[in-house]
């Protein structure tokens, strides 16, 4: 299982930091800058794999790290995951990134932490590798974004308007349908008309 | 593709410093978190940074509890709270509001606020239940997208007791049209498995349906799953080993579309997945072994490729390889492989190779021998890692022989290292091997003294106290003496230089020592010097408090001449009047005892020295007082370990990995054990391990113990064979190691043909001759008597045998089989010279040389000797330890300790001298337990020619599962030097019998009683045991095996009032509800004959049964005079039985009812 992704700069500012296990808010940031001060003082030329940073978990998880340019891909991962198989992960993540952000940098980690996030969602699901083909995960990606366009425009509409009633003729639906919703619809009905 | 990553992540300074046009450009550099990374990255101080996050959170707090704030503003909003917090500051008002967002946001905004959820809360927060609603919502909502969302969110985190109210919405989505629905929701389901596995014992089912969907992306996902399932109990699975290996074939083969090619390989992290899976199901298990041979080494052959995720195939491959029951064949070509990873330009690669060498060393040492060139190279490697890893492999090939370079290495690596980490481990590596296979008594001091030195005060307690246990055991013989003068003499001269650098560890073992043991080098020094030296380190300013307390009790001991008690006089009044009690008490007791001779001889008796105590290690003189505590309303005792368990379970993280934080320190010993531990450093650990079971604790977690433990050997005598050979065919040159028959008194030097075809130079050469000696000449290693087994002195019973004894036992398995017949004669010879012998007594002195003699000739004539055994029993005939003569380390057994025959007779009451053969094993039960309800006996293991049987049997006394183990002996010999060892983490287990250790004679029958109790309820526990012995001629061998013992083991009735019931009912916390099925018969009430079935199968106590309903209660035991209760409300509605359990414990209900499902089942 995947512990935690983590990504810094060279200065060891985090640009994301993703926990699939619970640490606490101190913890966490424990686990960054000394994951950090373990990546940033190995030398370029030897292995991507570390053992043994004293909080994230000792001697049973390993760190696997990437770096390029100015960032710092880290993986923490316990037993059951492959070594090389994850370093082809960050390969493949920086990859798709590359492909939705058109030659990312690291301001786009940055201005876009939420849409990061979300493609890694798309790779990784509560610590577990859910895809691993580029493609895959771009459309995946690029449905969802689709949808937020169109949402606000005259298309969404329809969707909404059905899947409103819908959801009011299902028996089961907790009963508080609350008034935020209701005051969303509204505008994108207008526009319908 | 990744040079253009490269190279326009490499351009993003310049783009920085352009003050963002390029990149904010797209960004919309008005926008407010614009602003705030514009802000930061101005900045230059982290007060500065501080300052500016503090005031944004400021007008975040502001806005999002403004009422105007439109949820798209909050979808901005929480992307600023969102960076903030990954910051490290902490943005706790905006988590409600986040909630809010995933609740009421557009499909845009709930998934931020989903985003924003999944990383500000954990599975603990109360937050998240009002998240429940919307997640059902979202489950079954039409849009696909909100569908993925909450399903990605619950895989996240979800609240435990809140999974029965969205599984079914859950489970329904695995039959969705859509693949990556049903995949998420397989990956949501194995969460939920994770969290809480009998929630989603039903659905195991669809499961199966998910790894047979038609979409290979939805079978990927549950190979999560089954990978989980097989590790945990691979037995219940082996059916699926046909449908795994099919699935690999067709992968491999290219069956799937091409979308699954990543640099067109198939699918590798699939492969990956399913070689690991068929590791678990293939080991130890010819059969299941035998089906997937073939897929193997197909996977071998089409994994060739230069790619880097190829060799992630292969280097599965090859662990699953080595892992399932060998084939000569496949290992052949893995050894080959691993030759590759070794041999590699490419880091990673030399990485995983050594890796893979630490795992297949383990079960051949002989692997290591074609790379040691390769090793050595890596030794001097310029990545730290590299090295580490190198030394942890040849930690695992160390021998008698190559010992003093492998730890003489290693503590090279220790001085340049500087993190705490690998300090630790290796420490306690080599603390282990110092005292495992230490050639000499000078050698093994000193080792030791660079462990305490370079281990300083992080290394783990137990190195220290068993190193001074190691020099209070044994007889008081010239060796013990020798060892002990010496260790003096050199702590001495440590103390006389500068102290200043020693760690506080290292003094606090000195003082102790001095103490004990400068009696030994009066005579030719003036009696005052060490009392001096001790003064000195007294007033010295970095002497920490715990160590002036050692210090002083090592003075209370030495205060015999005049010139000491002056001396202690002037220590005291500088003392007395400390601060620290501690510190004064000990100095006070110096003070009257230096003055008093007489009381100090009572105290301090000299010749004490080596009678152990008597302690009353269950502290039942307290028993009293625990009871009026308890009746007085004082919570029962936890155990540290609980406690800490306890912690983890409040989620708070234990910041001190590697049991840094072990309960019992030294400090506390020394304390509470003041003057009692004059004469007995075993106290020292004894008190510790009563009082905080750290000995178990640093057993469990201790990087320090060899992990052979963890390691089951696959290899069955013939599997082994069949490596044995396929290792001599390797064409992989294997290096002719010079016989050390030929030049035993110096290390070989001649030269080596390595494998790498490299010429190095003479001193590497040098290097692998020694490092590498032992390895793969056992034969001539043999016959120099496997100094292994000289220096037992060293070694310490439990660790050393246990360890030693798995790894001699897979070495000597190797050759036994071959030169079994070889074996025979010469025993059978050996035997009869040896009766003769000691019937002759003393007299017959020639006989065991002409024995060995003897055998020398007949291994040689045989071109394979093999003389392990051998050399044993005569070391172990007592008289006969003449032999010694020829160079080994003489050293004198251990006298056996007999345990008294009468004990032994109270132990087992049937008579030990019938054949138990012919007994059936009820008769052995102690008259105590005869009455009460027992378990079959159950076989646990035996060896193979069946002269040594285990069997288990389970009585179930009111107050306790006494646990016995039955040690058959069908053998002639009898069994000394037995130590059983039971560990189970869940479990609590008290030995009830005897002494640790104890024999059993040639065809009789031993009982180990052991009381257990569970720690935490769980639906099933695995007990692993471990039983070492030695027969009178031979080896140190051990057995294993393993015990699983289920919660209804650990149920008994509750006797309760109905009255007395409610009260309980209404006071206990945990709820949880299920319908159970009813069971029906023809002449009871469904109920009554539901709740009998019940009672029957679990040990429940039925209160009362008032029309529909009943209610029932039980207990869980835990500990003399305590117990878990939980109680159960039944009612009968319609075809079901609707069941309400509480406890004060959250795990019982939960167990008890996975147990009752069970029971109602099968009924």
């Amino acid at each position: 299982m995947i512990k935690a992704i983590l990504i810094f700069n060279n200065h060891g500012k985090p640009r994301l930091s993703k926990f699939y296990e619970h640490y606490s808010e101190d913890t966490e940031q424990q686990i960054i800058r000394e994951t950090f001060h373990l990546v940033s003082k190995r030398d370029e030329n030897v292995c991507n794999f570390l053992e043994g940073g004293m909080l994230i978990g000792g001697s049973e998880n390993k760190l696997i790290c990437r770096h390029y340019a100015t960032l710092y891909f880290v993986f923490c991962v316990d037993s059951s995951e492959s070594e090389l198989g994850i370093l082809d992960l960050i390969q493949v993540f920086v990859e798709t990134l590359d492909k939705c952000f058109e030659n990312v940098c690291e301001l786009d980690l940055i201005f876009h932490v939420d849409k990061v996030h979300n493609i890694l969602a798309e790779m990784v699901m509560g610590g577990m590798v859910l895809e691993t083909n580029m493609n895959e995960i771009i459309t995946q990606v690029d449905a969802q974004n689709k949808m937020e366009k169109s949402e606000a425009g005259i298309a969404g509409a329809p969707a909404r308007a059905v899947s409103a009633v819908k959801n009011m003729n299902l028996p089961e639906m907790p009963r508080n349908i609350n008034i935020g919703d209701i005051s969303i619809k509204v505008p994108n009905l207008l526009s319908f008309k | 593709m990744s040079d253009v990553v490269e190279k326009t992540l490499s351009a993003l300074p310049s783009l920085l410093s352009l003050d963002s046009q390029a990149g904010a450009g797209k960004l919309s550099p008005s926008s407010k978190l614009g602003n705030l990374i514009k802000g930061i990255t101005e900045l230059t101080s982290k007060h500065e940074e501080e300052k500016l996050i503090k005031k944004e959170l400021e007008s975040i707090k502001e806005q999002v509890a403004s009422p105007n704030t439109t949820m798209r503003q909050m979808k901005e909003i929480m992307v600023r709270a969102i960076y903030c917090e990954m910051l490290g500051y902490q943005a706790s008002f905006s988590y409600i509001h986040a909630i809010k967002l995933a609740q009421q946001g557009s499909v845009l905004e709930k998934r931020v606020g989903y985003l924003a959820v999944s990383l500000f809360l954990n599975e603990t927060d109360e937050f998240l239940l009002l998240l429940v609603n919307t997640v059902l919502k979202d489950l079954q909502s039409t849009n696909l997208i909100e569908v993925c969302m909450a399903l990605t969110v619950v895989s996240q985190m979800f609240p435990k007791d809140m999974i029965p109210a969205i599984l079914p919405v859950v489970e329904e989505k695995l039959t969705h049209p859509k693949e990556i629905i049903r995949r998420k929701a397989v990956l949501a389901l194995y969460k939920f498995y994770l969290i809480a596995p009998n929630q989603v014992q039903h659905i195991h089912s669809k499961f199966r349906k998910a790894l047979c969907d038609k979409d290979p992306g939805v079978m990927t996902a549950s190979l999560h799953i089954y990978l989980q399932l097989i590790k945990e109990n691979p037995e219940s699975y082996k059916d699926l080993t046909g449908s795994m290996v099919t699935i690999l074939r067709q992968v491999v083969g290219g069956k799937l579309p091409l979308d699954f090619n990543y640099h067109s390989v198939p699918a590798p992290w699939l492969q990956i997945q399913l070689l690991r899976i068929l590791a678990y199901l293939g080991k130890e298990d010819q059969g299941t072994s035998e089906m997937m041979y073939d897929v193997l080494e197909e996977s071998l052959r089409r994994a060739e490729m230069n790619h880097n995720i190829t060799y992630a195939i292969l280097f599965e491959c090859v662990k699953t390889i080595y892992t399932v029951h060998p084939k000569s064949q496949l290992l052949e070509k893995a050894a080959e492989c691993i030759g590759n990873f070794v041999l590699s330009p490419k880091i990673n690669l030399k990485y995983l190779g050594l890796k893979a060498l630490t795992y297949v060393v383990q079960q051949d040492a002989n692997l290591a021998l074609p790379h040691q060139m390769t090793i050595i190279e890596c030794l001097d490697h310029s990545d730290v890692i590299i090295k580490r890893e190198t030394l942890e492999l040849l930690f695992r090939i160390t021998n008698a022989q190559n010992v003093t370079v492998i730890v003489e290495k290693m503590l090279e690596f220790l001085r340049l290292t500087c993190d705490d980490y690998s300090t630790i481990d290796l420490v306690g590596k080599v603390a282990e091997l110092a005292e495992k296979y230490a050639p000499d008594n000078v050698w093994f001091i000193q080792t030791m003294n660079s462990v305490f030195s370079l281990g300083g005060d992080v290394m783990q307690p137990d190195i220290p106290n068993n190193f001074l246990r190691l020099l209070a055991e044994g007889v008081d013989n010239v060796e013990d003496r020798q060892l002990r003068l010496f260790a003096v003499d050199s702590y001495v001269s440590l103390l006389q230089g500068v102290t200043a650098k020693l760690p506080q560890r290292f003094l606090q073992v000195i003082s102790w020592v001095l103490g004990e043991y400068s009696y030994l080098r009066e005579e030719e020094s003036d009696p005052g010097s060490v009392m001096r030296l001790l003064a000195r380190l007294l007033d010295q300013r970095h002497t920490s408090t715990e160590t002036r307390s050692w210090v002083l009790g090592a003075m209370t001991k030495l205060c015999s001449s005049p010139v000491s008690v002056a001396l202690a006089r002037d220590v005291c009044e500088r003392y007395s009047g400390s601060l620290n009690t501690v510190l004064r008490q000990k100095a006070q007791e110096l003070m009257i005892l230096s003055q008093d001779t007489k009381l100090r001889a009572r105290v301090l008796p000299a010749e004490g020295r080596l009678e152990s105590l008597e302690v009353d290690s269950s502290l039942s003189f307290l028993d009293g007082y625990v009871s009026e505590a308890l009746a007085a309303g004082a919570a029962p005792y936890k155990s540290p370990h609980q406690r800490q368990e306890d912690l983890v379970q409040e989620k708070a993280l234990s910041l001190e990995p590697y049991g840094l934080s072990l309960p019992v320190s030294l400090s506390s010993c020394s304390i509470t054990d003041r003057l009692t531990d004059r004469r007995s450093p075993t106290l020292l650990s004894m008190s510790s391990g009563l009082s905080g079971n750290s000995t178990e604790l640093s057993h469990q977690e201790g990087s320090t113990t060899l992990k052979l433990e963890g390691v089951k050997r696959v290899w069955g005598k013939d599997g082994y064979l069949a490596q044995q050979q396929s290792a001599g065919e390797t064409p992989t040159p294997l290096v002719e190691l010079p016989n050390p028959l030929l030049s035993p008194q110096s290390p070989p030097s001649q030269t080596q043909k390595p494998s790498s075809g490299l010429e190095p130079d003479q001193e590497k050469r040098q290097l692998a001759s020694s490092l590498f000696v032992g390895l793969g000449s056992h034969n001539s290693v043999c016959l120099m008597g496997r100094a292994e087994t000289a220096p037992r002195h060293f070694r310490r019973k439990p660790r050393g045998e246990s360890s030693s004894g798995a790894s001699e036992g897979s070495s000597n398995s190797s050759h036994s089989s071959r030169s079994a017949a070889v074996d025979n004669l010469l025993l059978s010879n050996l035997l009869d010279s040896t009766t003769v012998a000691s019937e002759g007594g003393a007299a017959t002195t020639t006989t065991p040389q002409q024995t060995s003699q003897r055998t020398l000739d007949h291994t040689t004539s045989n071109g394979n000797p093999h003389v392990e055994g051998t050399e044993q029993r005569v070391e172990a005939g007592g008289p006969l330890s003449l032999i010694r003569g020829n160079g080994m380390v003489a050293v004198v057994p251990p006298t056996h300790t007999q345990t008294d025959p009468q004990t032994q007779q109270d132990l087992h009451p049937a008579p030990a001298l019938e054949r138990p053969r012919d007994l059936p094993l009820a008769s052995h039960l102690p008259a105590e337990l005869s009455g009460l309800a027992r378990s079959e006996f159950t076989p646990l293991c035996s060896d193979q020619d069946s002269s040594l049987a285990l069997s288990a049997c389970r009585v179930y006394k009111e107050d306790a599962l006494v646990l016995l183990v039955f040690i058959s002996n069908n053998n002639d010999s009898a069994l000394h030097q037995m130590v059983l060892q039971l560990t189970c983490k869940e479990l609590e287990i008290s030995c009830i019998s005897g002494s640790p250790l104890k024999e059993v004679k040639g065809h009789s029958v031993s009982v180990c009683l052991h009381t257990v109790v569970m720690k935490r309820a769980s639906v099933q526990v695995e007990l692993a045991g471990l039983l070492s012995y030695q027969r009178p001629l031979g080896q140190p061998q051990a057995a294993q095996f393993s015990l699983s013992l289920s919660l209804k083991h650990f149920l008994r009735p509750l006797t309760v009032s109905t009255g007395d019931y409610g009260k309980m009912w209404l006071s206990f916390s945990h709820d949880l509800k299920q319908n159970l099925r009813l069971v029906t018969t023809e002449h009871q009430e469904p109920l009554t004959a539901t709740l009998d079935a019940l009672k029957g199968k679990l040990h429940l106590h039925v209160v009362d049964i008032i029309g529909s309903e009943g209610i029932v209660a039980c207990r869980l035991l835990q500990g003399p005079g305590q117990g878990q209760p939980c109680l159960l409300h039944c009612r009968v509605n319609a075809d079901s039985l609707a069941v309400w359990l509480r406890s004060p414990v959250p795990e019982l209900p939960d167990s008890l009812l996975y147990h009752c499902q069970k029971a109602l089942t099968e009924t």
